[in-house]
């Protein structure tokens, strides 16, 4: 009798420790919707913090450089972030992965997501989108001397992309005669086409253009330049903030007007000296 | 509405643990023979030998798995330029069987050493006496007693290259991991029945396993 | 080293000769082999210096690398705590004389003993908040995760550890009018455990090791820091898990140097019996990975 007891105090006692931690640990990512203004909206008025989700190794568009990250996506989330009120200081960045970012939206770990992030049906089922605020395309990225002229001339080739991601799916199912390599980030799979494993690797033009950028690659890659898709990025809110993605809109139709949107341009993917794209009002969501 | 009444998903599921079943089984013979001659380099005469086997166990017990899977392409395919296939899939199979067999020796090698260290002293010096080389008191007196004495350690470590296999799916390999990843983020709201499908089936097949190795090391086990 | 080795007769001339002639022949492949793996790394370049230059940079190092590898130790060292806490009290658990007590802890470790660890995590991160309806921290899927299977191999090590014990031990204390408790707590656990220690620490290695599984579900350990984002900022994937390599092949090293000191400190002279192996001090009794 003895053991049992010890051992169910015991193991009473570790659970209480593990649950008060994990209770502990995360708590100020739920505890913003007390007052009335719930969502986005109401967590940056009340405790002038947010959390965003971002991408941590994609050159130009999101990359942790250091304890800083850095990118066009990054730009964006500042704009928005100060549109809702809340100061740089009040920002604090998570790094998202491509297979991640709808739970950390349904779970409540990031307040928002900006990280090269598609808006498509499957996803609008779980998420709410504001935006788009860029349209990519998906494309493919090969070395300099490459015959590969697009996704047709891919038959037989090898194509690397991220595993689960909706680049890597679009080849399994519409270029079916092209082999699929899948690694879980694109630095490997660009260091796979710089070995001459794969002889293409395929995403985001905006994603691959800043690849091909990085001075240890220059001149050896070129983007093709045939996108085969339409890829409107968006910032995902949750599913049922449509307020937030309301606001999201706003804050984005003014930064489209007021020269904000071309200084993030400017200040990150402008740098290669690609001149700011238009951001077309008239196709932001409907939020519903 | 179930995720596995879909035949696309029950062909995931299938095609995740027969990459898992081959994989556990070429590795398994890979890892035994590599982990023998490893085993004999260091308890051999030869200190150069004894040096190299020391160091192969101290450099690939101490790397986490997901590294050397890595090497294995990053380094033996893409830069040796080791090619098993020209297929894809074959080929990470094999960069993965490559790598799971190099790791998990270092783990059969230090189990079988400490099984020889069960075997008392008399009978290798029963052995010298006759007059048998290094060799042959290894192969024919040492071992054979060695390895009914450590069937349970090797029984443990071949259970976790089942479950180690798993890593393989970071170069792309569709097994098991990364095809449970994969329904998950199709079928969010059944994450549940999802995971116990594919634990479950770990959990059918190892658990026995387990105890038959149990059963098998009391049967063969040497009476001292 | 070789004084007590009795696998082999002390070499006489020609048998040095042979050893002599084997070394050099061995050597001579090894080096060959590690000569040809350097050139075919220059043929592709992987020695460049612009690749290797970030790691001559403190920023790299305090920037990606240092803060990685904080991560990996925090996640590791909650985790050893928890997973011995877990491993005592389910081995006690299984060794209770109560069936409801054994069988239930029996099924959990054998249950977490048999499931990968990487479906463990992503179950834990991506699945429990379904259930609980709360985000799930990465950190304590990572230390939850690491727990749960660590731990139920330790308790698995812990009772064989227990069941070990000679029985006059646990005789004499009841003899001497111990309770069940008492004899568990005061006789039977500590010396299973030192023991078992071998067993813990290369538990403890696979632990660390185990914490790298982290980074796919984007925990900000040694590989998602240290390899991921460095190779994101520097394009060195290659050159990046080699330097990872090397910090966890020292950290480990260091583990298992720290165990063998604390064996040796800890053992009873008198008991180990002469056997083939010469150099092993003990008898491991089950490695698990």
């Amino acid at each position: 009798m003895r053991i049992t007891r010890l051992a169910a105090t015991f193991g009473a006692f570790a659970m209480a420790v593990s649950m008060a931690a994990c209770a502990s640990d995360d708590d100020s990512g739920s505890s913003g919707g007390g007052s009335s203004a719930s969502g986005i909206v109401g967590k940056a008025q009340n405790d002038k913090k947010l959390v965003i989700g971002v991408k941590a190794d994609q050159p130009g568009l999101g990359l942790q450089t250091g304890s800083t990250y850095t990118g066009f996506d990054i730009e964006i989330g500042k704009i928005i972030a100060k549109g809702l009120g809340v100061d740089e200081s009040g920002i604090t960045w998570k790094t998202t992965v491509s297979a991640n970012r709808e739970p950390y939206i349904q779970q409540g770990q990031v307040d928002m997501v900006v990280a090269t992030y598609t808006i498509n049906d499957d996803r609008k089922k779980v998420v709410n989108f504001g935006g788009p605020y860029f349209v990519a395309g998906q494309d493919l990225l090969v070395p300099t001397n490459s015959t590969i002229t697009g996704p047709e001339s891919l038959a037989g080739k090898k194509v690397c992309s991220v595993s689960g991601s909706t680049p890597a799916k679009r080849i399994q199912t519409d270029y079916k005669d092209a082999k699929l390599q899948q690694f879980d980030t694109y630095s490997k799979c660009v260091t796979a086409l710089a070995g001459g494993q794969v002889d293409a690797v395929t995403t985001d033009d905006i994603i691959l253009a800043g690849y091909a950028a990085q001075d240890q690659y220059a001149g050896k890659f070129k983007v093709v330049g045939k996108p085969f898709s339409k890829e409107p990025y968006g910032i995902g809110v949750k599913k049922d903030d449509s307020a937030g993605c309301n606001k999201i809109n706003e804050i984005l139709k003014t930064a489209a007007t007021d020269g904000s949107y071309k200084k993030a341009w400017d200040d990150t993917l402008g740098k290669s000296g690609t001149a700011a794209p238009e951001l077309d009002v008239a196709q932001l969501t409907n939020c519903s | 509405m179930d995720v596995f009444s879909d035949p696309a998903n029950v062909d995931v599921y299938v095609t995740g643990f027969l990459w898992i079943l081959k994989l556990t089984i070429a590795g398994t013979v890979g890892a035994l023979v590599l982990g023998v001659v490893l085993a004999a380099m260091r308890v051999s005469p030869v200190p150069v030998l004894r040096w190299f086997g020391a160091a192969w166990v101290n450099i690939f017990r101490n790397t986490p798995l997901t590294l050397i899977i890595f090497f294995c392409y990053f380094g033996l395919f893409s830069t040796l330029g080791f090619s098993a296939s020209d297929d894809i899939d074959r080929n990470n199979y094999w960069l993965g069987v490559i790598g799971l067999s190099v790791y998990t020796a270092a783990f059969v090698c230090e189990a079988i050493r400490s099984g020889i260290n069960t075997v008392p002293a008399g009978q290798a010096e029963a052995a010298r006496a006759i007059g048998m080389s290094f060799f042959q008191t290894l192969t024919m007196i040492i071992l054979p007693q060695a390895g009914r004495a450590v069937i349970a350690p090797l029984g443990s470590i071949f259970i976790a290259l089942a479950k180690n296999s798993t890593i393989v799916g970071t170069i792309g390999l569709a097994e098991s991991s990364n095809a449970m990843k994969d329904l998950i983020n199709a079928n969010g709201d059944q994450v549940i029945s999802i995971f116990l499908a594919f634990a479950g089936t770990f959990a059918i097949v190892l658990i026995p396993t387990g105890y038959g190795f149990g059963w098998l090391a009391r049967r063969l086990a040497v009476k001292r | 080293m070789s004084t007590d080795a009795v696998l082999y007769d002390h070499p006489g001339p020609r048998a040095r000769a042979r050893n002599r002639i084997l070394t050099v022949v061995f050597g001579v492949v090894v080096l060959a082999l590690l000569y040809w793996v350097y050139t075919k790394f220059d043929d592709k370049g992987q020695w460049a210096a612009a690749l290797w230059k970030p790691f001559t940079q403190g920023s790299t190092w305090t920037d990606y690398i240092l803060p990685g590898l904080r991560h990996t130790l925090e996640a590791a060292a909650v985790a050893a705590v928890l997973s011995l806490a877990f491993g005592i009290v389910f081995s006690v658990g299984r060794l209770s004389d109560h069936w409801w007590v054994r069988v239930p802890a029996g099924v959990v470790v054998e249950f977490f003993r048999a499931v990968p660890l990487l479906l463990l995590m992503f179950f834990i991160f991506f699945g429990v908040p379904f259930l609980t309806q709360q985000p799930m921290s990465i950190f304590w899927s990572v230390v939850i995760g690491l727990t749960l299977y660590n731990g139920s191999v330790l308790a698995e090590a812990f009772r064989a550890g227990v069941l070990a014990v000679p029985n006059g031990q646990s005789e004499a204390a009841y003899a001497v009018g111990m309770r069940k408790g008492q004899v568990m707590a005061n006789i039977l656990i500590p010396q299973a455990a030192r023991a078992m220690l071998p067993v813990i620490v290369s538990q403890l290695v696979v632990l660390v090791k185990d914490t790298a599984l982290g980074y796919i579900i984007s925990y900000n350990e040694l590989l998602q820091m240290g390899v991921n984002n460095v190779a994101a900022n520097f394009g060195n994937v290659v050159q990046a898990a080699i330097v990872a390599a090397i910090i966890y092949i020292i950290i480990n090293s260091l583990l298992t140097a720290f165990a063998g000191w604390l064996s040796r400190r800890t053992r009873r002279s008198g008991r180990a019996p002469r056997s083939t192996g010469g150099s092993m001090p003990t008898p491991a009794p089950a490695e698990v990975l």
